[in-house]
């Protein structure tokens, strides 16, 4: 059948060519489409349905901890998902306040249909973009390399470059209690042909799970029984380039319920009605993210889970029920739903449901996103086995922007564990692999304290602006942030503060100790509780600044000896990132290297030493033997 | 494992008893480090010694004059490694040694990985390319015989002291992930007062492994050993041949008492305290019984058994109570009396892995019991050295987390925030978990996991 295709997609004349096809317009899809089009590349966008674009099948929201960090480095590359996020949302918290700034995470109440509108049309107005409706049913190849793609409806385009955003299409299957069918999200068609041609090429397809709560009318919720949850008073955006001036503000209030005994009785009772007790879903589901009826049966000693009672948007009464995903049959969800203080009476409009769903072994990809088996083939987003839209984005960002760089003959670009979140994403898909759905946490970064979402942009910024994707404009603004951070910890690092009757106060109150001689305005700024704004009123020589500056400034003086511990181990790791391995060697020749360590050195591919060192099953012996293999492989290349 | 541009240090002449010991530094620093713990007689400054020259002096560390030695320095280029060299020459001893090679250590060089003075040498050039291949068959044998190494160490009492500590820490990184992870979800907060209880806890526990454990105890200190048997099985005589034995080596070993020389001998370059076999000996009446109970009240105490059978009877009910004591002990099974003919069912110690000939009268069969005590204290598999070496480096994680647990602390006392703490705690559970070659952030997330109920 799959030959057939080949055959015919060979004789038949390709309807367009294109130089990059995007399979999937969701948050991957849609980032990487949009940046390959910006790099000047001829893009096709792939969609099952126009209407889907962008779409927010589970919780409408963006961002929260690690993900709101990964939203801010796709903004600094120069990615639309801040943009729109900044464009769309309902209500905004900058979480872990008080937690210290590495931990600080924007998250948004996202209105679903206008992200989505936002985001279609960005992708209509992008030059050299073509959005395009139509299932793509197989990739065609020629000498181990793409060639393009057919869609259902036999159409061929050609491509020299295919990215998979497939999401939880690829043969998707929703489950809720007995009964299941093939779909995709929110009752969209599902994609069932392509893997197919996948396998044909040796691409290892795996079956992951995933979940999503109920929607239920807002005239059937309680609020009263309910707690209420308010947005920041000060919002930030999450765009560097969001206008100081355009007043952002919160349009709609969140609300916390709890289940109860009576709850999980419901659940408990009805358990082997799940099709994941009752064994009908094999698939793996994410262990972030466990349906209510896995928390019940975890964790069954707590008495109450929490839920949050979310909008979906403004034109709409349909709320979101965040943490009580489920796939018992809807007549159970209803009961369980019913003995929740303030749901006692309420109306489900779209159930709550289990969806299985393919997606590819992420170590068989190199840290460009790039499969190695097929030169011109890259994943990206829930194919490559993660989970979020946050995630998703980022690596069709990073896909969309490789895609490009490779046709265009450019070196790729591959963002190292301590330059932020999406290179830490990537390392660990690309050389840990995942055995479930992946979520990005503030606590797989090992450089947390550098990876803040305060300075992305003074991360990313310039790697966005040498690809290409950040505009002049955008480029030279953070060089002048950049320039008067640095001017003023410079300054602050000089001045001296004078003790004062008033500095004392100051300090005291904060619950420092006073000076009796004076002392250096950081040395201040270094104690904990003592603030850059506290102390303005006893530094005279202080120039006006924009809140994003004084806070850079702020951050670099206070945390300066615990960036300089994380600095260390940066460049502690860099020397053995830039020991490259050569692609293509067979680690099975280098003498010393014991067995497991060639069997994962085979299979993973590493680029570098260091990312073999971070491969599991490579010990810090076999480290040194390919150090000293690179060395004698050096001698050998120059005799 | 050791960063190139780190200066390291080991003992690189073989480890015995007697002899010259040679300690050498190798790095940017190893001169540096010689002149801290160095002093010339001739009251030269060893930073600025040329290379390829060589001064006589002390050893001198914490105030104490260690032994007297000769130190030679190399500078790079020219040298073994290619960087700076410095060698102490000392008079030998395992334990004097160590000594040295610890106060290197405390002075800022890491102990060297087996192998690693090759690995530089031929990194920086100073070897020829055929001989590649070799060194990577020697580097791959070492992490062989350190994994070996660092599986024996997992049994060993420190590094369970070591992993609970790390433990500790894991549990409480764990606490702050899932709290800051999930802020809107229902954990509780990590309170300080819970988090300064569980820092200190950690940093009381590794200044106890640090203060209490010493490597070099079982060298210096000796090891309690008792030899139980019922009478007339030998124990008298099997106690003189040991203390005959390289009588004069022990009366060499720093800090022990005379009173200490006549009790104690060294077997297989370990000092033994034997215990007081008197009681046995005058036993007197109800000799049987006594005799039995007397061996099981000193089984409870030692850290090792010799127990003695005649091996020219067959086993009689009291030899099978001692048996019965025995196990889950620290023993060897000594058949005495060898010169008398072997009657003894052999197959009846078959459950110890330890069994010698000797024939105490004669003298006969020494070296077979030295072997089995090396055996027996878990100085085998591989060279001392070794397994000094993976002590050394124990005691070195469990210092520089020492450091950050501490540090930790502080910065938590006086108010720091939580994400710059947590920095402190992952790098000592980093340095705790070096040992085991995991990695702190895959450990916290996985018990994120499992233990807190967290999701959409």
């Amino acid at each position: 059948m799959w030959n057939n295709l080949i055959e015919r997609g060979r004789k038949m004349p390709f309807t367009d060519d294109f130089d990059i096809v995007v399979v999937g317009a969701g948050h991957a899809g849609c980032e990487a489409a949009l940046a390959a089009a910006r790099l000047g590349m001829k893009t096709a966008l792939f969609t099952i349905s126009l209407d889907c674009v962008a779409n927010m099948p589970c919780n409408p929201s963006i961002g929260g901890t690690a993900k709101g960090h990964l939203v801010r480095e796709i903004d600094a590359l120069g990615g639309e998902m801040g943009k729109a996020a900044d464009a769309t949302f309902l209500q905004s918290r900058m979480l872990n306040l008080g937690r210290g700034p590495a931990v600080h995470s924007l998250r948004v109440q996202s209105d679903r249909v206008k992200y989505h509108a936002y985001m279609k049309r960005a992708v209509e107005h992008q030059e050299n973009l073509y959005l395009k409706q139509g299932e793509v049913t197989a990739v065609t190849f020629e000498n181990g390399c793409v060639s393009g793609v057919v869609t259902k409806l036999d159409t061929s385009y050609s491509a020299r470059a295919v990215i998979i955003a497939t999401g939880t299409y690829l043969n998707g299957i929703v489950h809720v209690g007995e009964v299941s069918y093939a779909s995709g999200p929110d009752n969209v068609l599902p994609a069932t042909k392509l893997s197919d041609s996948l396998v044909e090429q040796g691409i290892t397809i795996r079956r992951f799970k995933t979940g999503t709560p109920a929607r239920v009318h807002k005239r059937s919720i309680d609020f009263d029984k309910l707690e209420k949850q308010d947005g920041d008073e000060k919002i930030t955006p999450f765009s560097f380039t969001h206008n100081e001036g355009e007043k952002l503000e919160n349009k709609v209030c969140c609300y916390v319920g709890y289940t109860n005994e009576e709850t999980h009785r419901v659940i408990l009772e009805n358990i082997e009605r799940s099709p994941i007790y009752s064994g009908r879903i094999h698939a793996i589901g994410p262990r972030y993210c466990p349906s209510i009826e896995d928390k019940i049966m975890r964790f069954r000693d707590r008495e109450r889970h929490q839920l949050f009672i979310e909008p979906m948007g403004l034109d709409t009464d349909e709320y979101y029920l965040q943490g009580m995903s489920s796939s018992l049959p809807e007549e159970v969800q209803l009961e369980f739903l019913h003995t929740i203080k303030g749901l006692e009476h309420v109306e489900i409009m779209r159930n709550a449901y289990a969806i299985e769903y393919d997606c590819c072994d992420p170590t068989e990809l190199l840290p460009t996103l790039e499969f190695k088996k097929i030169g011109g083939l890259f994943g990206a987003g829930q194919f490559n086995g993660t989970s979020g839209y946050e995630e998703a984005a980022a690596q069709g960002l990073i896909a969309g922007i490789n895609a490009a760089l490779k046709l265009q003959g450019r070196q790729q670009l591959v963002l190292d564990r301590a330059t932020s979140y999406i290179g830490t994403l990537i390392d660990d898909l690309t050389t840990k692999g995942c055995s479930d759905p992946y979520r990005m946490l503030t606590s797989r970064s090992e450089y947390r304290l550098l990876l803040r979402q305060d300075n992305a942009d003074m991360r990313l910024t310039q790697v966005g602006y040498d690809v290409g994707l950040v505009p002049r404009g955008t480029f030279e603004k953070f060089l002048e942030k950049k320039r008067l951070v640095e001017g003023e910890v410079e300054r602050v690092k000089k001045v001296n503060i004078a003790p004062s009757q008033g500095l004392t106060e100051y300090l005291e109150s904060v619950g420092s100790e006073g000076i009796a001689t004076g002392a250096k305005l950081s040395q201040l700024l270094k104690r904990p509780h003592v603030t850059y704004d506290g102390i303005i009123k006893f530094d005279d020589s202080r120039p006006e600044l924009p809140d994003a500056v004084r806070e850079q400034v702020e951050l670099q003086i206070k945390y300066e000896g615990y960036i300089a511990i994380q600095q260390e181990q940066v460049e502690a790791m860099r020397r053995l990132e830039a020991k490259k391995l050569p692609q293509g060697m067979d680690y099975s020749l280098v003498t010393g290297l014991r067995l497991e360590a060639i069997e994962k050195l085979n299979k993973i591919r590493p680029l570098s030493v260091g990312q073999a060192g971070r491969i599991s099953g490579v010990n810090p012996a076999d480290v040194n033997v390919l150090l000293v293999w690179l060395e004698q492989h050096r001698h050998a290349k120059e005799d | 494992m050791n960063e190139i541009n780190d200066t390291v240090c080991a003992v690189s002449t073989p480890p015995a008893a007697g002899g010259i010991s040679v300690i050498r530094i190798s790095g940017e620093k190893a001169i540096d480090i010689a002149a801290k713990i160095f002093q010339p007689f001739g009251g030269e400054k060893v930073a600025d010694m040329k290379g390829h020259t060589c001064v006589y002096g002390k050893v001198v560390y914490g105030g104490e004059r260690l032994d007297d030695a000769l130190l030679t320095v190399f500078r790079e280029p020219k040298s073994y490694t290619g960087e700076n060299v410095a060698e102490i020459s000392c008079h030998g001893g395992v334990y004097l040694t160590k000594r040295v090679l610890r106060a290197c250590i405390e002075s800022g060089a890491k102990p060297a990985a087996a192998g690693e003075f090759t690995k530089r040498a031929f990194l920086n050039g100073k070897m020829s390319l055929t001989q590649a291949e070799s060194v990577m068959e020697l580097i791959s044998a070492s992490g062989e015989s350190a994994l070996r190494s660092a599986n024996g160490v997992k049994e060993g009492r420190l590094f369970r002291q070591i992993n609970e500590a790390c433990q500790k820490l894991l549990s409480l990184l764990a606490d702050l992930a899932a709290w800051n992870d999930y802020p809107d979800e229902d954990i509780p907060a990590v309170e300080q007062g819970s988090m300064e209880t569980a820092l200190n806890e950690v940093s009381s526990a590794l200044e106890g492994i640090l203060l209490t454990y010493d490597s070099g105890r079982i060298f210096r200190n000796g090891c309690d050993t008792a030899i139980v048997g019922k009478p007339n099985v030998g124990k008298s005589t099997l106690m003189n041949m040991l203390l005959g034995y390289r009588r004069s080596i022990v009366t060499d070993i720093a800090g022990t008492t005379r009173d200490v020389i006549e009790e104690s001998a060294e077997v297989g370059g370990v000092l033994l305290r034997l215990s007081d076999t008197a009681g046995i000996h005058t036993a007197g009446d109800e000799v049987e019984s006594v005799g039995v109970d007397l061996a099981q009240g000193k089984l409870e105490n030692c850290e090792l058994a010799l127990a003695v059978f005649d091996s020219s009877q067959p086993l009689d009910g009291d030899d099978r109570q001692i048996i019965d004591s025995l196990r889950g002990k620290n023993c060897i099974i000594v058949l005495n009396k060898t010169d008398l003919g072997v009657s003894v069912d052999k197959s009846e110690f078959a459950e110890f892995p330890l069994v010698v000939e000797v024939s105490a009268k004669n003298e006969s069969g020494m070296e077979a019991l030295e072997n089995a005590v090396v055996n027996a204290l878990g100085l085998r598999e591989f060279d001392p050295q070794n397994a000094l070496f993976a002590n050394e480096r124990q005691k070195a994680c469990a210092a520089q987390a020492l450091k950050y647990t501490q540090a930790a602390g502080e910065a938590l006392t006086c108010g720091e925030t939580l994400d710059a703490v947590t920095i402190l705690i992952d790098k000592a559970a980093d340095c705790l978990m070096e040992l085991t070659g995991e990695k702190v952030t895959d450990a916290v997330v996985e018990q994120v996991f499992s233990r807190f109920c967290v999701g959409k």
